[in-house]
């Protein structure tokens, strides 16, 4: 069984802003009943504000979920703001999905941008990277990268869990392996410039409180923040950690792997000096 | 949670309160090895004994050809090994596209060692064609595994014919009746099945024991090795109060059966046809006319099974579902896929699997909330039925 959030059940089981709305401005529709799960989400735009919107959708419970926290996040927001809205949003908001859901709330970006490109009536030129990878959940080339980055996707597998490529037959995996592999190269140093040490420091300690500590709290240990000092993270071990022979490993495999995993790929994690 | 509706009996069972009674004695009082020389592991050699007659006696065999497994998977990959490893110049097996993962996924394996498997197909009904069964049996095959009755379904194949299809073809059959031991009758003294896969905990016995049924003169090489234990067919410690509990698990079985096909049949049908009678776009998954007398697979067009899952869930009902959402993969049941069940219906699909536990009024609280339910999704549904 999946462990939803509290967030996430009750937006399942008492959806907000479903059904049809009567003359939309604009309609972003992403999906098939073949893939099984498809969002429809209506908006009425009025001055560039979104005035009210729906959705109707087919799929699972976190599905539904993250259709409908969508349509809360969104009203009363202008275009501008909603262009800026990703599936890490979603997320955040609804406390959280399991790593396999996590294509959940992509279409829930997918679907806000494909109503707001209608909007502004932008028809994008089709290009090389619209070309579909995954022939079984007709996923492209384009949406794969963009997840990549956004998520900061280090694993084919994430990539599934995310866009549900490669779930199928599999027989692209080895494309979403080269594609991931451009991607890790692409990444940084330069995206790391753009971040202020204050920046780096507070998503640090972000990841640190939302990665890392209540998977080391479900032990009986917890992990404390001492200083960040260049690319050098120096925290502390509390509970049942410090005297945890496998603390070591610990700190490399799991707490250094998340902090490159949403920070960057160059940080060192240290433990402090008693 | 006050109530709990049970329907989920393909997946595990209840274990009679019988049968812990019988059981407990064995692991506190009564601990001792049956293989030991003193009377007080001897008492328990003795009771050991009694329980593997009567699970001989439910399906019609010898005791002598009854080895106790830790689970029906064990039971499955024994009787795949044992048939390999008896005629190593034989390289081929045949199994279908919709057994268990315990074979299934076994067969892949030795594929991936080289072996050649043929996966047989199934029609919409989730039936197989015995015509190709035959054209596919060669010098070459060492072993054909079918199942008896598809858990998700609950399709019943027509073993005893295929068993003497195969029988003529020289090579050997083995069935996974895991889930048609005890719910249908098998009689092992008028088929021709060489060997049978079944498990203690789809029949009111505990999970963590199987069962493999071995006919007197099928050649056999144990995949666990160890001790003297089963006749040196299975390697390791009895356990003991697991076997004495799955022998009190079989003579309920065999006193219910008729109750399996009268009252539990009942009761699944009249599931089925309030169903019908109550939600339009449905479809029943699989041949009405040769299925379990406990199951139900149904499939509910324009809505996903996972989100069926949870709103029965809070209403206390306990189902499963054969969609890609419940299971972590992303796509929906290769039983279901095998069938080659319309994309409308293939995300939607419920199973209801009941057992001698289930009440009437279980079944009518189920009508009452369902409706609902369902109504609920298609709501929330960007699809509808195109008039």
């Amino acid at each position: 069984m999946w462990e939803y959030s509290e967030k996430v059940l009750d937006h399942f089981y008492n959806p907000r802003n479903y059904g049809e709305l009567p003359n939309p401005t604009v309609v972003g529709e992403v999906g098939s009943i073949i893939c099984g799960d498809a969002l429809k989400l209506m908006l009425k735009i009025e001055n560039g504000i979104i005035e009210d919107a729906r959705f109707q959708t087919f799929g699972c419970g976190s599905a539904i979920a993250s259709s409908s926290i969508l349509t809360e996040m969104i009203k009363g927001k202008t275009i501008e703001e909603a262009e800026k809205i990703t599936n890490k949003d979603i997320v955040k908001e609804l406390g959280g999905l399991p790593q396999e859901k996590m294509h959940c709330s992509v279409m829930g970006m997918e679907a806000l941008q494909e109503a707001l490109k209608n909007y502004r009536g932008k028809r994008e030129p089709i290009s090389e990277i619209e070309k579909i990878i995954c022939e079984c959940f007709q996923v492209s080339e384009r949406k794969i990268r963009d997840v990549i980055r956004e998520n900061h996707l280090t694993t084919v597998e994430e990539i599934t869990h995310y866009t549900k490529a490669g779930g199928g037959c599999g027989r692209c995996i080895p494309e979403l392996e080269k594609i991931l592999k451009e991607e890790l190269a692409k990444r940084s140093p330069k995206d790391e410039k753009k971040m202020t040490t204050l920046q780096k420091i507070l998503l640090i300690k972000d990841t640190i409180d939302r990665e890392v500590r209540p998977a080391l709290q479900r032990d009986g240990g917890d992990l404390e923040l001492i200083d960040v000092d260049g690319n050098k993270v120096i925290v502390s071990l509390r509970g049942f950690c410090i005297n945890c022979p496998s603390a070591k490993l610990t700190l490399k495999n799991f707490v250094e792997k998340k902090l490159h995993e949403f920070v960057s790929p160059y940080l060192e994690v240290i433990e402090e000096r008693k | 949670m006050d109530r709990v509706v049970y329907l989920d009996n393909n997946a595990t069972t209840q274990v009679a309160p019988e049968v812990v009674e019988e059981m407990l004695p064995y692991f506190s009082k009564l601990y001792g090895n049956p293989s030991s020389m003193y009377q007080f592991g001897g008492s328990v050699a003795k009771k050991l004994k009694e329980a593997r007659c009567k699970v001989a006696e439910l399906i019609g065999a010898e005791p002598e050809e009854i080895v106790f497994t830790s689970c029906g998977t064990e039971s499955d990959n024994t009787a795949i090994w044992a048939a390999l490893q008896s005629y190593p110049e034989k390289r081929h097996i045949i199994t279908t596209k919709v057994e268990h993962p315990a074979v299934l996924n076994y067969c892949k394996f030795w594929e991936n060692q080289g072996w050649q498997v043929t996966y047989l197909p199934v029609d919409e009904l989730g039936r197989l064609d015995l015509e190709l069964l035959k054209e596919k049996i060669t010098s070459a095959t060492a072993i054909v595994s079918i199942m008896t009755a598809n858990n998700e379904t609950g399709v019943i194949f027509p073993v005893e014919k295929i068993a003497e299809i195969v029988k003529s073809k020289g090579s050997i059959f083995h069935t996974d009746a895991v889930q048609a031991v005890g719910k249908i009758p098998i009689d092992m003294k008028h088929n021709h099945i060489d060997l049978l896969s079944f498990s203690g905990h789809k029949l009111h016995a505990p999970k963590g024991i199987g069962v493999l049924y071995i006919r007197k003169g099928v050649k056999f090489q144990p995949l666990i090795i160890g001790g003297h234990q089963e006749q040196n067919r299975r390697g390791g410690t009895e356990n003991t109060p697991y076997i004495i509990g799955l022998g009190k698990a079989a003579e309920l079985a065999k006193n219910y059966l008729s109750e399996e096909n009268t009252r539990v049949k009942f009761l699944r049908d009249k599931l089925e046809q309030g169903i019908i009678e109550r939600i339009p776009h449905i479809k029943i998954n699989g041949d009405r006319e040769a299925r379990l007398p406990n199951t139900l697979n149904i499939s509910f067009a324009y809505v996903e099974g996972e989100a069926i899952l949870l709103l029965l869930d809070r209403e206390g009902i306990c189902a499963s579902s054969g969609s890609a959402c419940t299971s972590g993969s992303l796509e929906p049941s290769h039983v279901l896929r095998s069938m080659g069940i319309n994309y409308n219906y293939i995300h939607g699909s419920i199973r209801f699997s009941l057992s001698r536990y289930t009440k009437e009024e279980e079944i009518d609280y189920v009508l009452d909330r369902l409706p609902v339910i369902i109504n609920h999704l298609r709501n929330l549904s960007p699809y509808k039925a195109q008039e």
